[in-house]
């Protein structure tokens, strides 16, 4: 097989095998490929967990920080050099739980970065404890009797906040996470990516063939500028739908609404502390 | 007839109300007045955690010579309410002069000593309404103390011009009413007051706390600054705020203080300067980002205003009680820098030079201030900026770049994304010398090792603590941040040759030769606004420096200068 140019070449990878994160990583450096992006104006940012040591397994700039805290300094780096293309990754514990504040404000911000989420619903890294989107009845050495708790429903949240981009995909097929990645990916505004993937080690409920039969690809009868149907879409219970759930493109991100670049688009790690408009300053305070 | 004694060269006047009385307009009305007259000033307030009611103070200190210093001492009273003379009862003193309405302020009729009767009610009724109080009592103190009538009505025309003529007309009204009854004060001769006028101040410029502090991250570069608003640290980010567009600086309101620091250290990361402000409690969230920055070798500037804790503490209030909390939070071990301004110059200069040390070091740089510190005015000379070179270190990348290549001083040169060929890999995990995950244990100590060691090149350009007096006195009194100015005058009024004052306004890492100031001296007096000395325990554990006397201050106000000097007295 071809290296891809993402392949950072890594072959002592910390993931199970048979993990679904070995699929979502090949999408990802197809996605990125297909794109024509280059690695050295790529970040990827991400927090702690199993999902979250994706950048270490790929070529690319990374700033791997705390657990649940991936997207914050996604929003400082864009908004510090709007020319790099930003890609916030980690798992449903950390996005959802320990970051669940700033995936509700960083949605409200709309910075134009990609949010990619290894669904698994199940702590990976610490093994096995229920995450926020684990079901109800799921039982783990610490929800011993059984989850209690009402599962979060990201889609949802993220429709409910107007998010530019919502859309699910699957781990298991590689086309189709390819495709709706890229087109993540090239959406100006915040995009989130939920991924669906089986955890072989820590999830024995949420398996491959029970995400085979509990999914189904969107079809064209689904508008995703209608934030009602997809509001919809996001809350039907039973199968849960995959592909494309909305967006919203008149959307301004967070960056172009600055009044550091009202007037000009120049990042400010380019530009130079005008000493003049400092002595103005100082002098208007006599 | 009571008659106020002629001081010739300071003078202290308070005003004192409710939240939303007015009183913050008066102060900044009159300092900058003041100013324009050709007279120095000191001026600082205390609040209640409150919007509305509850009681106030504004100290407004008028001089001919410089002072920049909390007294307790009032020359001036003007209380607005019952209540609001009830509140600095404790500051009353037989040469305090009180203006105000008898009326208001003595419903029963009881005798208020040195009271001046001034019918504010039927003034202000006149003009429009009791909400133009605050501006008549301007012009009382504008006449008393010779204002320009013109100075004022530019003054009110700039702040009020935006509101409408109708307004402006109305404010000069009420200027001119007071005017009128301070002249009567001074040509019936109750109130004589004979200032000499410094002509030294024209120049000067009259800044606070907040914005010196944000004033010295503009001239350090800052250019992206994310916080959560928290008192007293919150002027900070209303200042850059303020000046975002101007300056090119990003400021963006966080949801909390953990992405306010993460944020922010996503821009470092980028390649920008980058600033937090907050106070003990955000701080506290800020932690784990601490942490971060010292593992990822990033630089950061974190300006951290106290407040009295523990927790929600006395929110409006000063302490110096955090200097520890910022010493050792964060989990891990990584070096640090401590800078604690006491003038509003070494303010401006320090931040500054905090973000230069933080770039060169890549380590985080603390400026720890208080609320006191924040909310105090005075003139000082021009700022100067001449040598306004930012040194940015940053590299291009090539092929290979390693973020964390081992180097003798422990410093890796830092490139950014996008610049260069290289890839910049920064990791919370322990990492290579490309920035991966490892969990090698040699490795684990290398790294360990160039971090560390980074601490021995930062104490190289430590700040050095400023002696004023001898150096053989036999006595140092010994203080660090915002006490510094009232530990100074307090020491100055004691006129004794064999006391000095050793002022900190590096606290950690300390520099190299500390111990030298304490040759000579048996005594080592500290003062802090805390409980139990922390910087004192600092000195021990750091340079060995045994403290003989403790003078401390924890109810949440300022030590002020005639206080202190008492409690110096008390222990030399
Ligand atoms: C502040 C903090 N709390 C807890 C942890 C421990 N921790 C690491 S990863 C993780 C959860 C991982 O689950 P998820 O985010 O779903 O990722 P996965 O491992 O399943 O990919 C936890 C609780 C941590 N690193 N930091
Ligand atoms: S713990 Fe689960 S999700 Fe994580 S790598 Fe292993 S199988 Fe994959």
């Amino acid at each position: 097989m071809e290296t891809n140019i993402f392949d950072s070449g890594v072959r002592d990878m910390a993931w199970c095998p048979g993990c679904g994160n070995f699929g979502i990583r090949n999408a990802i450096m197809k996605a990125l490929t297909e794109l024509g992006i280059e690695p050295r104006n790529l970040v990827m940012v991400s927090g702690i967990g199993q999902a979250a040591k994706m950048p270490h397994y790929l070529r690319c700039n990374t700033f791997n920080g705390l657990h649940g805290r991936a997207l914050p300094p996604a929003t400082g780096i864009k908004a510090s050099n709007p020319g790099l293309t930003v890609i916030a990754e980690s798992g449903d514990g950390d996005m959802y739980g320990e970051g669940g504040n700033h995936f509700m404000s960083t949605i409200r911000r709309n910075p134009d970065i990609t949010n990619i989420v290894h669904d698994n619903m199940v702590y990976g890294l610490t093994k096995g404890q229920a995450s926020p989107t684990s079901p109800r009845g799921f039982v783990t050495p610490v929800q011993v009797n059984g989850v209690i708790l009402e599962p979060f429903n990201p889609l949802a949240v993220a429709v409910a906040l107007d998010a530019s981009f919502v859309a699910r995909a699957f781990s298991g097929d590689m086309d189709k996470t390819v495709d709706i990645l890229k087109k993540a990916i090239t959406h100006k505004g915040y995009a989130l990516v939920d991924i669906l993937h089986p955890c072989v080690s820590f999830n024995k409920i949420n398996t491959f063939a029970w995400f085979r039969e509990h999914t189904y690809y969107l079809d064209d009868s689904h508008d995703f500028h209608d934030r009602n149907a997809a509001f919809t879409r996001a809350t039907e219970k039973g199968r849960l739908p995959l592909g494309i759930l909305y967006e919203n493109p008149d959307k301004p991100t967070f960056e172009e609404s600055l009044a550091v670049y009202q007037d000009s688009a120049s990042p400010i790690i380019k530009r130079e502390l005008n000493m003049e408009k400092l002595s103005e300053l100082i002098d208007s305070k006599q | 007839m009571i008659s106020f004694p002629v001081k010739k060269d300071d003078i202290t006047i308070v005003l004192c109300g409710a939240a939303g009385q007015g009183v913050q307009t008066v102060e900044q009305l009159l300092t900058h007045l003041f100013k324009q007259t050709g007279y120095n000033l000191f001026s600082t307030k205390e609040y209640m955690s409150r919007v509305r009611g509850g009681s106030n103070s504004t100290e407004l200190r008028v001089s001919s010579h410089k002072v920049q210093a909390y007294l307790d001492t009032i020359d001036l009273l003007f209380p607005l309410s019952r209540e609001a003379l009830d509140h600095v009862r404790r500051r009353i003193s037989p040469g305090t002069i009180i203006i105000g309405e008898k009326e208001k302020l003595a419903p029963g009729g009881d005798d208020i000593p040195g009271i001046v009767d001034i019918p504010l009610s039927g003034l202000s009724q006149k003009i429009g309404g009791a909400i133009y109080s605050n501006i008549i009592i301007v012009g009382v103190i504008a006449a008393l103390f010779n204002i320009d009538r013109k100075a004022i009505e530019e003054y009110l025309r700039d702040r009020f011009g935006k509101k409408g003529e109708q307004v402006v007309a109305k404010n000069i009204e009420a200027v001119d009413a007071g005017y009128e009854f301070g002249d009567g004060l001074t040509s019936s001769g109750t109130v004589s007051i004979e200032l000499t006028r410094d002509a030294g101040v024209e120049d000067d410029i009259i800044i606070n706390g907040g914005e010196a502090v944000g004033l010295g991250a503009i001239a350090g570069g800052c250019n992206f600054m994310s916080s959560y608003p928290m008192t007293p640290s919150t002027p900070v980010l209303t200042f850059l705020a303020q000046h975002s567009k101007e300056f090119g600086i990003i400021v963006e309101q966080a949801e909390d203080e953990i992405a306010a620091i993460n944020m922010t250290l996503g821009a470092w990361y980028a390649g920008a300067r980058g600033l937090v402000t907050t106070s003990g409690g955000g701080f506290a969230l800020m932690a784990e980002g601490l942490s971060l920055a010292g593992i990822i070798e990033s630089p950061m500037v974190i300006h951290l205003a106290q407040r009295p804790g523990p927790a929600t503490g006395l929110p409006t209030r000063t302490e110096q009680g955090d200097l520890e909390f910022a010493l050792y939070a964060g989990h891990g071990e990584f070096p640090r820098v401590l800078f604690a301004p006491g003038t509003l110059e070494d303010a401006f200069h320090l931040t500054r030079k905090a973000f230069a040390v933080a770039d060169k070091y890549q380590v985080p740089v603390f400026v720890l201030t208080d609320q006191y510190f924040i909310d105090s005015y005075y003139n000082i000379p021009q700022l100067d900026i001449s040598d306004g070179k930012i040194d940015r270190h940053i590299v291009e990348t090539d092929t290979g770049y390693k973020r964390y290549a081992f180097s003798d001083s422990g410093i890796s040169p830092r490139g950014i994304p996008g610049l260069g060929k290289g890839l910049v890999v920064v990791d919370s995990d322990e990492h290579d010398e490309e920035g991966h995950i490892t969990e090698n244990h040699d490795m684990r100590i290398r790294m360990m090792d160039k971090r560390l060691k980074k601490l021995d090149a930062v104490v190289n350009e430590a700040v050095p603590p400023e002696l004023i007096g001898k150096k053989d006195a036999s006595t140092v009194v010994i203080c660090w941040g915002s006490t510094f100015p009232i530990v100074r005058e307090a020491v100055e009024r004691l006129s004794r040759n064999d006391m000095a004052v050793l002022y900190f306004k590096q606290v950690y890492p300390l520099h190299p030769g500390t111990g030298s100031f304490f040759k000579h001296a048996r005594k080592r007096v500290i003062v802090e606004n805390n409980a139990t000395s922390q910087f004192g325990r600092l000195l021990k554990l750091h340079a060995d420096i045994d403290i003989t006397t403790r003078i401390l201050k924890y109810d949440g106000l300022p030590f002020s200068v005639e206080e202190l000097e008492k409690r110096l007295l008390e222990v030399i």
